[in-house]
């Protein structure tokens, strides 16, 4: 810094000390960096324990009870682990789980081999590559609820277009294709629509990892005369291998709790075929009004999410120092 | 100068005069809550009386019926003051008056001359008392409603469709008065032509998510004998709930749903039902009798093309419909509890019910629905009449709501998904209901 600007500097130091009052400026002197530091997060922390912290442990306090939110006047019993033991035998549970486990797998896999693919396509650069993933990104930056109304008139068996393209590739009736009212069928459904909105975005994380590997390892394989195959196989995947894994942590948390695409295609049918363990809970907790014993289910789908996240994470760090 | 000051002087005071008045007027305001539903519209039309003859100006707050029972029963639960007046559906009652949610009418009815002999008995069962059957009233039957069917009285009465029908089934095409025939007539439509278009057999209700499907299945069960529990011994539902002849109703609720219903309808209610209709698709749709008026107004498919039926009878000539519509009751929360009950004392008023009931209201009067010009009044009157007098219930108790979502899980897992029998879909919906009360310490 210049002399001219250092003067400048203290000048300006000066004023702010004169303009602040003498009380408040000793107070302020009298503050540690640490103290100043807690007094700018605290109102963060305050939120933080308000909006997360507090409902978790009430409802931690809540799973251990018959509360129900329908019936504020009743007494609370505190019913020691019974909701746990009633959740963990309840063969619809473990139904509902199976059909979340279902969809997280498949979601998942299509998601990341069509993601990748993509990603390595348009990681070519071919003429106008900017353009189409703009196109490919589309369906992310759409909302759940309107994807959800969309695809539910597609698949509409009378009017809807899905059972008409359907019809005209394998020339089965537009009406027998009926994609949410068929047990068989409606799990389909909603794997298609998630996979047409979040492949995208699984493509983005790919296409980050693909542009970070350095030219010159390609460069090198060139020289050692690597084929196309051996350089994907070598360089490409396992440098991009992280960020395909972290895109399947995103997805897979994020499909675990998949309510709304549900909600909307299916509502959780035909029959009980497509209730994923957040339509479960959303009923007893809203419609059956079992409070308690629903804080209980959100209690295990926390636990369950955050082990698996955890065991994973560490998975993926392993990858990453490889 | 003086007098700009004194006038801009004059003007403040004057509009902070209005404004108090205006504010104190709006003090006395009533807020409603309801469905959004044509009732509705009509009782916005109806009210108006009331706030010229009281002054007591009217507010309404209509939800959709997909958000109904969440948003006002978390209204009621979180002790709000939304609502001062509220028309809740039958089922609540229970929950509703020993929760605290409703103010007890008995002393307002007895203060006001409101008799409750005065209204359709099934109304009050259903929409007032709680405990059932007791003398115990925590609303004013408001909207009488019940589950019955439309058909195309114009496809029934082409004679090329009736030869053909009468050589086939051996009877003449007409409203059926058994589920036989109406699965018999089911049958003969679906997937015909009809002026160039394929139409399907019947709408019924397959919703999951609510109510729906055990409005519609309910409907057949009541007429194959099935009980809600042993009338002897209160929550025995073992051999009621799961009889056979039960079993034997909802095999015929599912058999309808396989071979007559149009493609795609896995997830129907009102609204779907009425869409399925009124586009000319079905040739019958059951439907709460609330959708008859519009229907009747439509122009495609109301005046002389559509006609009306009673919930048919079951195979040993019993015959039952579920029940529909809804009481109105004063919430306790509410700071304007007297005037709210000035809005009772209004509506419960013989010529005000008669208004209610040609605006498009299903009025629960005897006074008005005994009157001989009652069933000439509407084409859909008589088979009003006639369903309101076969009407039973669902569950009011407190915990309705998860015995609904059982009802509503083991009809859907059976009828639609087809997943296991009728028995097994049965005896598990007995056992769902057991667990509700026992939590509820009632067994």
């Amino acid at each position: 810094m210049t002399e001219a600007g250092l003067t400048m500097l203290n000048r300006t130091a000066d004023n702010v000390a004169r303009a602040t009052p003498e009380p408040l400026a000793k107070r302020i002197r009298g503050i540690s960096d640490k103290g100043l530091a807690w007094l700018f997060i605290s109102p963060t922390i305050l939120l933080l324990l308000a909006i997360n912290i507090f409902p978790l442990f009430w409802a931690i306090y809540l799973s251990f009870t018959n509360y129900r939110a329908n019936r504020p006047n009743e007494a609370v019993k505190n019913l020691g682990l019974a909701n746990y033991r009633r959740i963990l035998g309840d063969q619809d549970i473990w139904i509902a789980m199976q059909t979340t486990a279902h969809f997280v797998f498949w979601t998942i896999l299509l998601q990341t081999v069509i993601g990748f693919t993509l990603a390595w396509l348009i990681d070519r650069k071919f003429r106008g590559h900017a353009f189409w993933t703009t196109i490919i990104l589309v369906p992310m930056m759409l909302s759940p609820a309107v994807v959800g109304n969309f695809w539910r008139f597609l698949y509409e068996p009378q009017i809807g277009l899905f059972a008409y393209a359907v019809s005209f590739l394998t020339g089965i009736p537009p009406t027998n294709v009926q994609m949410l009212s068929n047990v068989e069928l409606a799990p389909w459904a909603i794997i298609i629509v998630d996979t047409w909105m979040w492949t995208p975005y699984v493509m983005l994380i790919c296409l980050a990892g693909l542009r970070s590997i350095p030219e010159y390892i390609y460069e090198a394989a060139e020289v050692d005369r690597a084929s196309n195959w051996r350089q994907f196989w070598s360089i490409t995947l396992p440098m991009a291998l992280p960020f395909i894994m972290l895109a399947v942590l995103f997805r897979g948390i994020e499909n675990f709790k998949m309510f709304d695409m549900v909600n909307l295609l299916t509502g959780g049918g035909p029959g009980s075929t497509t209730e994923v363990a957040s339509i479960t809970l959303k009923r007893q907790a809203f419609e059956s009004w079992r409070t308690g014993y629903s804080s209980a289910f959100a209690i295990i789908l926390f636990v369950a999410v955050f082990g698996l996240a955890n065991i994973y994470v560490k998975a993926l760090n392993k990858v990453k120092q490889r | 100068m003086k007098s700009t000051w004194k006038l801009a002087l004059g003007l403040t005071s004057a509009a902070l005069a209005s404004t108090a008045v205006s504010n104190a007027a709006h003090a006395e305001d009533l807020t409603l809550c309801w469905a959004a539903w044509d009732p509705a519209n009509a009782l916005v039309e109806l009210s108006k009386d009331f706030t010229k003859e009281t002054g007591i100006g009217m507010k309404f707050e209509f939800v959709p019926w997909t958000n109904y029972a969440d948003r006002f029963l978390n209204e009621l639960n979180s002790h709000g003051k939304l609502c001062d007046l509220i028309i809740g559906d039958s089922q609540w009652i229970g929950g509703a008056a020993e929760n605290g949610h409703y103010v007890k009418l008995n002393d307002f009815f007895d203060k006001e001359k409101i008799s409750m002999d005065d209204f359709v008995p099934a109304t009050v069962v259903g929409y007032s008392e709680w405990p059932k059957n007791t003398p115990n009233y925590w609303a004013l039957p408001a909207m009488g409603d019940v589950v019955g069917w439309t058909y195309r009285k114009d496809w029934f009465s082409r004679p090329e469709l009736q030869k053909e029908f009468k050589e086939k089934y051996g009877w003449d095409l007409a409203p059926p008065t058994t589920f036989d025939q109406l699965k018999q007539i089911a049958e003969f439509f679906q997937k015909r032509q009809i002026d160039g278009k394929t139409v399907y057999g019947a709408s019924i209700y397959t919703e999951r998510g609510s109510e729906g499907i055990t409005m519609g299945a309910m409907d057949v069960l009541y007429s194959y004998g099935f009980q809600y529990e042993n009338p002897k011994k209160p929550y025995e539902m073992d051999g009621f709930v799961n009889s056979e002849k039960s079993v034997k109703g909802l095999e015929f609720y599912k058999a309808l749903y396989d071979c007559c219903t149009p493609p795609g309808s896995s997830n129907a209610y009102m609204g779907e039902g009425v869409d399925a209709f009124k586009s000319g698709q079905v040739a019958m749709h059951m439907n709460f009798a609330f959708t008859w008026p519009g229907l009747q107004k439509d122009e495609n498919v109301g005046g002389d093309k559509i006609g009306y039926f009673v919930n048919p009878k079951g195979p040993d000539g019993d015959q039952f419909a579920q029940l529909g519509g809804q009481g109105i009751s004063v919430v306790s929360y509410s700071d304007k509890q007297e005037s709210a009950l000035k809005y009772i004392k209004w509506f419960a008023n013989k010529d005000v019910q008669a208004k209610w009931w040609s605006l498009g209201g299903y009025s629960c009067l005897n006074s008005v629905v005994k009157d001989p010009k009652f069933p000439s009044s509407q084409p859909y009157a008589q088979a009003f009449l006639d369903s309101m007098a076969v009407v039973k219930d669902f569950w009011a108790e407190p915990s309705y709501a998860p015995l609904l979502q059982a009802s509503q899980k083991r009809f859907h897992d059976y009828v639609v998904a087809g997943q296991g029998s009728a028995k097994d879909a049965l005896d598990g919906l007995v056992k769902d209901w057991t667990q509700v009360f026992q939590d509820d310490g009632k067994m």
